[in-house]
């Protein structure tokens, strides 16, 4: 039965370890110049202690591929899903075939075993492996940027994509046991998969363990953007964004010792400067000594507070939000066999 | 005699239709079977069934004993042929054969390369590109080289020529001379059936009418011609499968055990298609008129 699964599936296999084993040869390489870019503005600039302030000429080397990268981790266990798992039964039942498969001297209990198993486990291997080679490849570019735990990061690095493409792998299949035909099980894969990956992105992830705070001075930070609108007359009141290295900050505001938040009210109490600009937009010299001012003023009773999630949670995050996928995938797996076993 | 097949009550529901109800069946072993009736009379349900395809939502069904589909033993003991002989397209002939080798321990390469070659495919063709005659021996020689001990074929030569439905009947009951194994067949067309079965079974809007062996069942149903009467008039064991009158003629297919004695009734043989039909159309009158409906 596993030699039969492994020659149904011999022309997906070859396409996407092919792909792979391109992608591989491109990043071999340019890789090492990268690296090397890197490792020779780190001994010029660590003597002179500008590092952080330097710009790094390594953002500078390969940018189609640097941009590139990303979107590919991103968008594979999504193809995976479309292309691996949607047909993977879809088309027996689509073409009839299943009523051959399912009459050998296997059951199908077996033959679905092996099948998601073996198919499944080519997928996590190409994700894994994908971003692996990537990781590899990217490291003196996270190294520089501080950014591990930012949601523009935390997904194509790691671990989760393993995670990522079983759950898209699993969702495709059992979207094809009971859509019955490929191209709708596609369909149905894409919408799952986003929609799967936003959900756990924007309302687990965050609370996968409760966040850290941090005060900061306000001086250090800024009162935030105040928008005049200019029919009404009010202001609105944006916090300050608050940059943690490779912590992912989830909220920040402005408040006093007592914990109570900085309202556009009080700051027009404080700052009568602010209303002193009827009509014509002011001039940026005005304005910027009102902010000062401003500053000044509020700094003695107010300062910023940053609920953030520190770096050092990158790995357990990874895991976290590996093993929440992988368990949605096997659960998936598992109402396939149920629901094939009814009828 | 031992069943190949039995059935006790048996009924399948999609939602809110029955495809298949009430059938209780008790099948020969040995026999060639043909599964006769209208289109969506239910025999590809009836077919899943016994294959373990589909479950049953009413009755139970044993197929050589044991709960179809369930083992890999009993799945090995049954061949299925699927209507239009399904086959992977994008897959060759050798790796059809390959693919039934590892999927079945029972499997007979030898058998089934004899095969290919006696009905002429070239083993490096894709299926594919088949003919649906080349498609059917293909899905045959699949079911055959497990060496089966019932064969189960779903409409096997619908779809094809005259030819090569001949050919491919042909082939089939080289097989059964050869390997001796139970084989049951449907059709929706009597003609294809009667040159290779003994035992038939009607199935007509989702139920069995009538099931037994064709040389007991041609025995036993008469065509009666006489004038015009009455068909509740005649004897109690002649049980009237149809009729239809004219002004002044009555014409009745009975079943019954004994002789037709009355001597005003002119007595013809039946042949197969004339008795299947006799069935189907009491199975409409019946919807029509109840008061023909069956004496047990």
């Amino acid at each position: 039965m596993i030699r039969v699964a492994l020659r149904q599936f011999r022309t997906e296999a070859i396409v996407g370890f092919g792909l792979l084993a391109v992608l591989a040869i491109v990043l071999a390489v340019t890789g090492p110049h990268l690296a090397q870019v890197n490792d020779a503005f780190q001994s010029s600039c660590r003597p002179a202690g500008d590092c952080a302030t330097t710009p790094n000429p390594v953002f500078r080397v390969d940018v189609p591929l640097q941009g590139f990268l990303p979107i590919i981790v991103t968008v594979a266990p999504a193809l995976l899903g479309l292309f691996f798992g949607a047909p993977l039964i879809a088309r027996e039942l689509e073409t009839g075939t299943f009523r051959l498969a399912w009459t050998q001297s296997v059951t199908r209990r077996r033959w679905l075993a092996v099948k998601l198993g073996l198919v499944g486990i080519a997928s996590m291997a190409i994700a894994g492996l994908l971003t692996w080679m990537v990781d590899w490849w990217a490291s003196p570019l996270a190294a520089a940027t501080k950014d591990r735990l930012d949601p523009g990061h935390f997904g194509w690095h790691g671990v989760v994509p393993i995670g990522y493409a079983a759950f898209a792998f699993a969702l495709g299949a059992t979207a094809g046991v009971l859509l019955r035909r490929t191209v709708p099980a596609m369909a149905a894969t894409l919408v799952g998969f986003v929609a799967a990956r936003v959900a756990v992105g924007n309302w687990v992830r965050p609370n996968l363990a409760s966040p850290l705070h941090q005060s900061l001075s306000l001086a250090s930070t800024g009162i935030g953007s105040l928008n005049l609108a200019a029919q009404t007359g009010t202001f609105s009141l944006i916090p300050p964004s608050v940059n943690i290295p490779n912590g992912w900050v989830l909220s920040t505001a402005v408040v006093d010792k007592s914990g109570k938040a900085l309202t556009d009210q009080y700051v027009l109490h404080a700052c009568p400067g602010y209303g002193r600009f009827p009509g014509a937009p002011p001039s940026p010299a005005a304005m910027q000594s009102v902010h000062a001012s401003c500053l000044n003023t509020l700094s003695t009773t107010f300062h910023t507070v940053a609920a953030y999630q520190p770096g050092s949670r990158f790995w357990p995050f990874q895991w976290a939000e590996m093993a929440i996928f992988l368990a949605a995938a096997v659960a998936l797996c598992g109402f396939s066999y149920w629901w094939l076993r009814r009828q | 005699m031992t069943a190949v097949i039995e059935a006790n009550g048996l009924g399948k529901r999609y939602r809110q239709t029955w495809a298949l109800s009430e059938c209780t069946l008790a099948i020969p072993a040995g026999k060639v079977v043909g599964l006769v009736g209208p289109n969506g009379a239910g025999k590809t349900t009836l077919l899943h069934l016994s294959v373990g395809l589909l479950q049953p939502t009413a009755g139970s069904i044993t197929v050589l004993g044991g709960r179809p589909g369930t083992t890999p033993d009993q799945l090995a003991r049954v061949g299925f042929v699927a209507q239009d002989a399904p086959v992977y397209a994008g897959l060759s002939i050798r790796d059809h054969l390959r693919f039934g080798a590892r999927m079945n321990p029972s499997w007979d390469m030898a058998l089934a390369e004899d095969r290919v070659a006696r009905v002429g495919l070239q083993p490096h063709q894709r299926a594919g590109e088949l003919s649906g005659g080349q498609r059917a021996q293909l899905a045959l020689t699949l079911a055959v080289a497990r060496r089966p001990e019932l064969l189960v074929l779903d409409e096997p030569v619908a779809s094809l020529d005259p030819l090569a439905r001949r050919e491919f009947l042909q082939g089939l009951m080289e097989i059964v001379v050869e390997h001796g194994a139970s084989v049951i067949l449907s059709s929706h067309l009597v003609a294809d059936l009667e040159r290779v079965c003994d035992y038939v079974v009607v199935l007509v809007d989702s139920r069995v009418q009538v099931a037994g062996d064709i040389d007991d069942l041609l025995a036993t149903h008469h065509r009666l011609t006489g004038a015009r009467r009455d068909p509740d008039a005649l004897p109690r064991d002649q049980q009237v499968i149809s009729e239809s009158h004219t002004d002044r003629q009555s014409t009745l297919v009975v079943r019954t055990e004994g002789p037709v004695l009355d001597p005003s009734w002119s007595v013809q043989q039946l042949d197969l298609e004339d008795l299947v039909l006799a069935y189907m159309t009491r199975s409409v009158q019946g919807n029509r008129r109840p008061k023909l409906e069956t004496r047990p």
